[in-house]
């Protein structure tokens, strides 16, 4: 499944300064018929985060002061983890700011 | 250091500046004062107004709900048939808090008093700081006094900024940031009635200070503070204008208004402190929250005015490198918000005792992380340190700095390793003690000492406990790092 992975607000630190990730996501060979957030989170972990994972993710999920946006959308309003990605999806990582 | 008579001179003419610069400050002072003086008796005496230009009667009220004065003052607000008479009337009426006077809070505070917000106070502990006398650039704004900005490297919290400060000139060095930003906002509007909260807020202020205004600008730059100042605008039910920028990043939204999230409905937890409390400081381009203040001035003015669709249940993400704005649909208010939840029980009361850097495990205040992490053995001064190098000893000086920091500036002979990469290529360690210990030929049965050195001496602690534990027992961290070189062994080498 071709997605849009994005890191901001810092994250993107922890995937070499890579902002903006074009990536192909299998389902296939792990036999799941649905991509979920999930399943994208933990790809995203072996995948993409090369330093310091405990800064993105806490448990199964992101960690506490990270916006997760599919499509610019909290992914609060479509069912957090359990949201089911569609092809071409664009999925906004964003550490919040507080700095002034 | 360097040859005597050149620093006295130096010296003597920054005393002659200094000196000049307060006089001058007075000199500002009382001619605001004045200003406002000559604005009131002008009121009073309906025609006592010398001016040439346009004769103004301030308090005068033709039909309308605005005066003479106003009409002109505000004529190009009057003339945008969205906004009009009735909007500026409502903003005239309204009163707006802002709290931090730094990066966010001074372009915010300079609209917000140039448009015409009735009462605008401003919350801030802070001082205009003297070490930034070096780096400005003066400007000039046409009718305005001669104004400065300056690089500000506030180290405001964990995270160092340089701050472009657009409203703190250089006569307020060493004053207070609340009085810099009161005389600025004056001399723009002098019809503004500007409020001075000379004091951190803090619990026991909070809920005093912000009970007297409509409505919350957050420009703080700390976690605690976001959470402290979301409880209070929670508690007295005001909407918060909050915004934030670091590096080339900003965001923006507004909580707590009509029914939409506050900051604990998106941020039930603090983040974990370990991403802010680097010795390694993230900097920050000043634009960036010059233009997030800008934008906040902008959203408080629409919630004072009843104009247009606040920024509520919506955030806006800036992207200053790709030159890209989004504007991202967040969630609703939540009902297990602990704050303003169905279930929630903050009280005024429980908010005077809620101990805010407990809860999120960071410092409100505004001086920078010290950690303290090792044995006094296991430490030197650096001082000592240059005692010891120019006696000669072998030694190898590890310095942990991002290699953006080193490149800035760095002591000769120094290793860059960062504290980030220092496991990969902690190999390089032990070969560069080897090669120092071949060198000497006169002490060859003595190793080369081990020290590591950062900005301000946390990552070197950080460094010097790893390397304890990879065996190199003798490590030494310098104590305050490159700053207190700076400060205690060579004045002229410069800190950022
Ligand atoms: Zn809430």
């Amino acid at each position: 499944m071709q997605l849009t992975l994005e890191f901001g607000g810092g994250l993107e630190l922890l995937c070499n300064s890579v902002k903006i990730h074009q990536v192909n996501v299998g389902t296939q060979a792990e036999g799941m018929k649905q991509l979920t957030m999930k399943h994208l989170l933990s790809w995203v972990r072996t995948n993409l985060i090369k330093e310091r994972p405990e800064m993105f993710m806490k448990g199964d999920t992101v960690r506490p002061g990270v916006l997760v946006l599919i499509n610019d959308c909290d992914w609060e309003l479509s069912g957090q983890l359990e949201t089911v990605l569609e092809e071409k999806d664009v999925v906004v990582f964003i550490s919040t700011l507080h700095g002034g | 250091m360097d040859s005597n008579g050149v620093g006295e001179t130096a010296t003597h003419i920054r005393q002659e500046i200094a000196s000049l610069q307060k006089t001058k400050a007075q000199i500002e002072d009382r001619i605001s004062a004045l200003q406002a003086r000559l604005s009131s008796c002008s009121s009073e005496d309906g025609n006592e107004e010398t001016n040439s230009s346009a004769p103004r009667h301030t308090e005068t009220t033709f039909s309308g709900q605005l005066s003479a004065d106003m009409i002109y003052r505000y004529s190009r607000h009057l003339l945008l048939p969205s906004f009009g008479v009735e909007a500026q009337a409502n903003l005239l009426k309204s009163s707006v808090l802002v709290i931090g006077a730094g990066g966010l809070g001074a372009p915010a505070l300079l609209y917000l008093a140039a448009c015409g917000v009735g009462r605008v106070g401003i919350v801030d502990h802070d001082v205009v700081e003297l070490n930034n006398l070096h780096r400005q650039m003066t400007i000039k704004f046409g009718q305005l006094n001669t104004w400065t900005m300056y690089n500000s490297y506030g180290f405001a919290t964990h995270t160092a900024k340089c701050l472009l400060q657009i409203i703190h000139t250089e006569a307020y060095i060493g004053r207070s940031k609340v009085e810099s930003a009161a005389a600025a906002c004056r001399a723009i509007n002098s019809s503004v009635q500007i409020v001075e909260h000379k004091e951190a807020f803090r619990t026991s202020n909070a809920l005093e200070i912000m009970r007297k205004y409509d409505i919350v600008v957050d420009a703080t730059d700390n976690v605690p503070s976001r959470y402290m100042i979301n409880d209070c605008c929670v508690v007295l039910g005001k909407p918060l204008i909050s915004g934030a920028a670091l590096g080339l990043e900003g965001q923006l939204t507004v909580y707590n208004y009509n029914g939409g999230p506050c900051y604990r409905c998106l941020f039930p937890t603090p983040p974990p402190t370990t991403a802010c409390q680097r010795c390694a400081d993230s900097g920050v381009l000043g634009v960036v929250p010059g233009i997030i203040g800008c934008l906040q001035a902008l959203e408080a003015i629409k919630v004072a005015s009843a104009v247009g669709e606040p920024l509520s249940g919506r955030m806006l993400l800036l992207d200053a490198l790709s030159a890209r704005i989004r504007v991202v649909k967040i969630r609703g208010r939540s009902l297990q918000c602990e704050a303003c939840g169905e279930n929630a029980t903050l009280t005024e009361q429980k908010f005077r005792d809620f101990d805010y850097e407990k809860f999120t495990q960071s410092p409100l205040s505004t001086s920078p992380l010290k950690l303290d992490l090792l044995p006094a053995e296991a430490r030197i001064t650096s001082k000592d340190y240059n005692d010891r190098i120019s006696n000669g000893e072998t030694h190898v000086l590890v310095d942990v700095r991002p290699a953006h920091h080193y490149k800035i500036i760095s002591l000769p002979k120094s290793l860059n390793i960062p504290f980030t990469s220092l496991e990969q290529r902690l190999s390089e360690i032990p070969a560069a003690l080897a090669r120092e210990k071949d060198n000497k030929t006169d002490d060859a049965s003595r190793d080369a000492s081990l020290y590591v050195i950062c900005r301000r001496g946390n990552d070197s602690q950080r460094a010097v406990e790893y390397l304890h534990k990879m065996g190199f027992t003798s490590a030494k961290d310098i104590i305050g790092g490159l700053e207190s070189w700076a400060h205690d062994v060579d004045p002229q080498f410069p800190t950022y």
